[in-house]
């Protein structure tokens, strides 16, 4: 090896005297922000980064159904297709980037040791209907998970085959209805706060109730006066998120069940929010009748940008004969698969198989991980990072309603009232900060909602930065710097997207004729 | 605690900031009688490696697929996935992220969602795909539910030969909304003639492609005779790396295609999670349930993609959404595309065509045994052959020899004792000629 003598140190010197911020690329990409085309730019028909065996000549059995023409799908070799995906990768935010305050959404840690279990040969490979003979150890597993969930929940069954937690609410309700028309009186009305997710009166309507919305009350509460007027015997249940929507626990808890109970009805609490109590307070103590828990929200089971979720609903004593199947057994010797309803009671199966054992296994490493005393922990760190969130940022922003919040800090528009700055535009400065916007315009019950949910992931120096962040964007927003919001994000891998014309002119698929 | 950063003196600090003394000042709204004074009756914290080795103690006394030679099909398929596949999905930028809702910083999700929704399309020979549904049983029981939102009218006529499972997906789907599900009699080997099941009253066919026994059926009649009364053909395939062999559904007329994409990058996972996929023609776009992405421009009219068509959903209509769907199934529909992309159009031909192959193989060299009827004229990757003994029985005889030979039908169809000899086996790239030899040399024992 010789010396470069013609390299030198790099100085600084020539760079600053430019008062430029950049020029204009030949590629548009940005330094290491990089424009990436489609797989159907970048690769063709005939291109594989698959190399797979020659076939013998053999005698077809298709029955003359071959598939003629061509299909049109792009492929790439292993170095294109890893730099492909490698590069749109980098253009996502994500947990482990940087805090995520999205309410209501849960975005905490993903352990690596999870995804680690969870691709053990003994576990990620074994077939759903491979006989149960073999796959002890698995369902073993499954009535693991089951005891924990019920131990939390202080509920004695769960349905476990649940893929998601809209998933699980349509069990839950499906299991109430059967139960009330186990004894002849299906009913007819769902009660649900206005604060609710969409997916509950959504799910309501899939079981074929009619949802009547109950209002809240000034503190973010279901008005209980309202709700005690709309009960009566066509009631099928009343679904409530507690904590609710708001961030807010529902103090009159043991009074709704009570009134919902008093007229026959059932009540269904989701349990999205379940992360904000776990260890801390059992449901079952509440007087809930059924409830679903997101695996992927309390028990970081990774969002995937998406999903897949898992929705297991825990149930009470009169409504568990009336659960889906398949269910678990667990025997003196074996546990068993119960895969068909012989009672005649179950209403019958949500999903083929038995639901989602990948989220099964991450759930439960997170439940071991943490422990009885981790879990409580992780309730109480999740409140108070929520909690500090609010006292730090009260004084500039305008919280909806009085503390103590839970996991979940609301505030909403009120502190941009004259600035010309939206709720929106706000979000879309917070990324050119370096941090994925709050969930926003939810809950509907107060005015250009921000609800931020920093989890118990977050220390208190990036708890800090974030409220340090947040009081800065106030400033600049009452001090009139209403471009800084409006034409945000100025520093993202896109600016702000036209999301009008893509619903009027939708282009929902890659098509030759249009390159 | 390894994944909470808190401190104690944190702690103390952030409640004095609050105003607070005690962590429980922040429950005061939960009924005291509700707090737990205590911890819950459950094990303590556990070290990474001591959670490792309890997984480990589960993971061991299962048998894994891989560890044999296995048979078993219906619904989910041992197949090869690339090392890449699984490299990515654990980029965290991937796997930690949450649904798309901020276009401007998920432009990585979205696009990939858009070549996933390309591909779909694709293969199923359909105009536009979603961005996925939770598995291929519970997109078929929302496709019943989308056939009676276009056509206003109320039953849906299943065939016999769907997954059972996929059956009762649908009718629990279809439970509770006044909608009526007619299920034809299950012909293992027999043509079905579903069409003189239709009334007025329906409003679709679903069939499945291959069906559940295994048969290949040209369904562009029935498409034809439905498509003269405004009816519509659902089409359901549970094995998507067929349709890289045999033509797709859309040519032969199909309304709605469903399926189960788990074939396709991801693992058996033991019946979960998997990814559903859900096609349409384009004038239906509008009563899709899911999520869907599209393209748009930013302000500076560069390309990017969006969550787009939303007041379909749940979040915006509420009780008059298409479907309560919100969190689908996100990273198995990337593992799905990139498989896809690393196979491309001549991967994904030569890996149908080496399935195909196998099974031809295997069920020429069964033929041979003694006892052993196949029953299928035609086949993809999987067929059913009629033993001279009950199936579970000699499944179970089986695996005491490390086999695991196939999927008695009885334990789908309980109540059918005609199908009792009935052994439903599969046969992908990952069975080697050896697999195929010891099954063949142990089940003519086992038949004798």
């Amino acid at each position: 090896m010789t010396m470069n003598n013609q390299g030198r140190p790099t100085s600084i010197e020539n760079a600053s005297n430019s008062n430029r911020s950049g020029y204009p690329s030949y590629t548009g990409s940005r330094g290491l922000s990089q424009v990436e085309g489609l797989i159907y730019e970048i690769g063709d028909t005939h291109r594989t980064g698959v190399d797979l065996p020659e076939v013998e000549e053999f005698e077809s059995r298709l029955g003359g159904m071959e598939r003629s023409g061509e299909i049109g799908l792009a492929g790439l070799t292993e170095p294109e297709a890893m730099r492909h995906y490698t590069r749109l990768s980098r253009k996502n935010y994500a947990i482990d980037l940087g805090l995520y305050p999205l309410g209501s959404c849960t975005m905490k840690h993903n352990p690596r040791l999870n995804e680690k279990v969870v691709r053990l040969p003994g576990l990620s490979d074994i077939h759903p209907l491979q006989p149960i003979s073999t796959t002890q150890g698995a369902l073993d597993l499954i009535d693991t998970l089951a005891h924990w969930l019920k131990t939390l929940t202080g509920m004695p069954a769960v349905a476990m085959s649940p893929k998601a937690g809209a998933h699980g609410e349509l069990c839950g309700l499906m299991t109430i209805r059967a139960a009330l028309e186990a004894k002849g009186d299906a009913r007819s009305i769902v009660l649900a706060p206005e604060s609710a997710h969409g997916t509950n009166p959504a799910t309501a309507a899939l079981c074929g109730y009619t949802v009547k919305p109950i209002p809240a009350t000034k503190d973010g509460r279901v008005d209980l006066e309202a709700m005690k007027e709309a009960l009566g015997p066509d009631v099928a249940a009343i679904m409530v998120t507690n904590p609710n929507t708001c961030g807010l626990f529902e103090r009159e808890i043991i009074e709704i069940a009570d009134a919902v109970h008093e007229v026959g009805g059932y009540f269904y609490c989701d349990g999205a929010n379940f992360n904000a109590i776990v260890g801390k307070v059992r449901p079952g103590d509440l007087g809930i009748d059924a409830m679903h828990i997101n695996l992927h929200k309390t028990f970081s089971t990774p969002h995937g940008g998406g999903g897949p979720g898992a929705g297991p609903v825990v149930l009470s004593e009169a409504l568990a004969p009336y659960a889906p199947i398949p269910y678990v057994v667990a025997g003196d010797e074996e546990f068993d698969l119960v895969e068909h309803d012989t009672s005649g009671k179950s209403f019958g199966r949500m999903t083929a198989f038995h639901g989602q054992m990948g989220m099964f296994v991450r759930a439960l490493a997170y439940m071991m991980s943490h422990g009885a005393d981790g879990l409580a922990k992780v309730a109480e760190d999740s409140v108070l990072n929520a909690n500090y969130i609010l006292a730090s940022l009260k004084d500039v922003m305008s919280a909806s309603f009085n503390g103590p919040c839970m996991h979940e800090a609301l505030f909403d528009d009120r502190f941009l009232k004259d600035t010309g700055v939206s709720t929106l535009d706000f979000s879309k400065a917070m990324i050119d900060e370096g941090y994925h916007p709050m969930t926003m315009y939810f809950p509907l019950v107060v005015h250009g909602a921000m609800l931020i949910e920093p989890t118990e992931s977050e220390s208190k120096l990036s708890v800090d930065q974030f409220i340090g962040m947040m009081r800065h964007l106030v400033a600049a927003a009452k001090a009139g710097e209403k471009d800084r919001f409006s034409g945000a994000p100025y520093n993202a891998p896109l600016r702000r997207l036209d999301e009008t014309a893509a619903a009027r002119n939708p282009v929902l698929r890659w098509t030759k004729s249009e390159q | 605690m390894r994944y909470l950063p808190l401190s104690s003196d944190d702690r103390a600090e952030m409640l004095a900031k609050i105003g607070v003394k005690d962590i429980d000042d922040l429950f005061i709204d939960v009924p005291n009688h509700a707090l737990l004074k205590g911890l819950v009756d459950l094990p303590l914290h556990m070290t990474e490696m001591e959670v490792e080795q309890n997984f480990a103690a589960f993971a061991d006394r299962n048998i894994s697929a891989g560890s044999v030679p296995f048979f078993v099909g219906a619904g989910a398929y041992r197949h090869h996935v690339p090392a890449a596949v699984d490299y990515q999905i654990q980029r965290g930028e991937f796997l930690t992220a949450y649904t798309p809702y901020q276009p401007e910083i998920s432009q990585g999700t979205l696009q990939a969602l858009f070549e996933f929704q390309t591909q779909v399309a694709q293969i199923t020979g359909m105009d536009v795909a979603n961005a996925s549904m939770y598995d291929g049983s519970t997109a078929c029981g929302e496709a019943a539910l989308m056939a009676r939102r276009i056509t206003r009218k109320n039953k849906a006529i299943v065939s016999g030969n769907l997954h059972p499972q996929y059956i009762d997906v649908v009718k629990s789907a279809t439970k509770y909304t006044e909608d009526v599900v007619v299920v034809s009699e299950t012909t293992v080997n027999k043509a079905e003639n579903l069409l003189e099941l239709v009334d007025d009253d329906t409003n679709c066919v679903i069939v499945q492609y291959p069906d559940f026994f295994g048969n290949i059926t040209d369904y562009s009649a029935l498409a034809d005779a439905l498509h003269e009364q405004n009816k519509l053909l659902v089409v359901v395939t549970t094995e998507i790396v067929a349709l890289g062999a045999i033509k797709s559904p859309g040519e032969m007329g199909a309304d709605i295609v469903v399926g189960e994409g788990q074939s396709i990058g991801n693992g058996l996972n033991y019946g979960g999670p998997y990814v559903g996929l859900f096609a349409t023609k384009q004038k239906y776009v509008r009563q899709l349930p899911g999520r869907l992405c599209g393209q748009t421009t930013d302000a500076e009219g560069k390309r990017g993609f969006v969550l787009t068509l939303s007041t379909r959903e749940q979040h915006i209509r509420r009780e008059k959404a298409t479907s309560n769907i919100c969190t689908n199934a996100g990273l198995c529909t990337l593992a799905f595309t990139i498989h896809m992309t690393l196979l491309g159009e001549a991967g994904y031909r030569k890996l149908a065509k080496i399935n195909h192959a196998a099974a031809v193989k295997l069920a020429s060299k069964l033929s041979k045994v003694k006892g052993v009827q196949l029953l299928n004229d035609t086949f993809f990757n999987e067929f059913t052959v009629r033993l001279n003994k009950n199936a579970a029985d000699v499944v179970e005889a089986l695996v005491e020899k490390d086999i695991i030979a196939g999927l008695p039908v009885s334990r789908l169809y309980p109540d059918n004792k005609d199908l009792a000899n009935d052994l439903l086996i599969a046969v992908t790239e990952t069975t080697s000629e050896d697999d195929m030899d010891i099954l063949v040399g142990e089940l003519s024992e086992v038949l004798k």
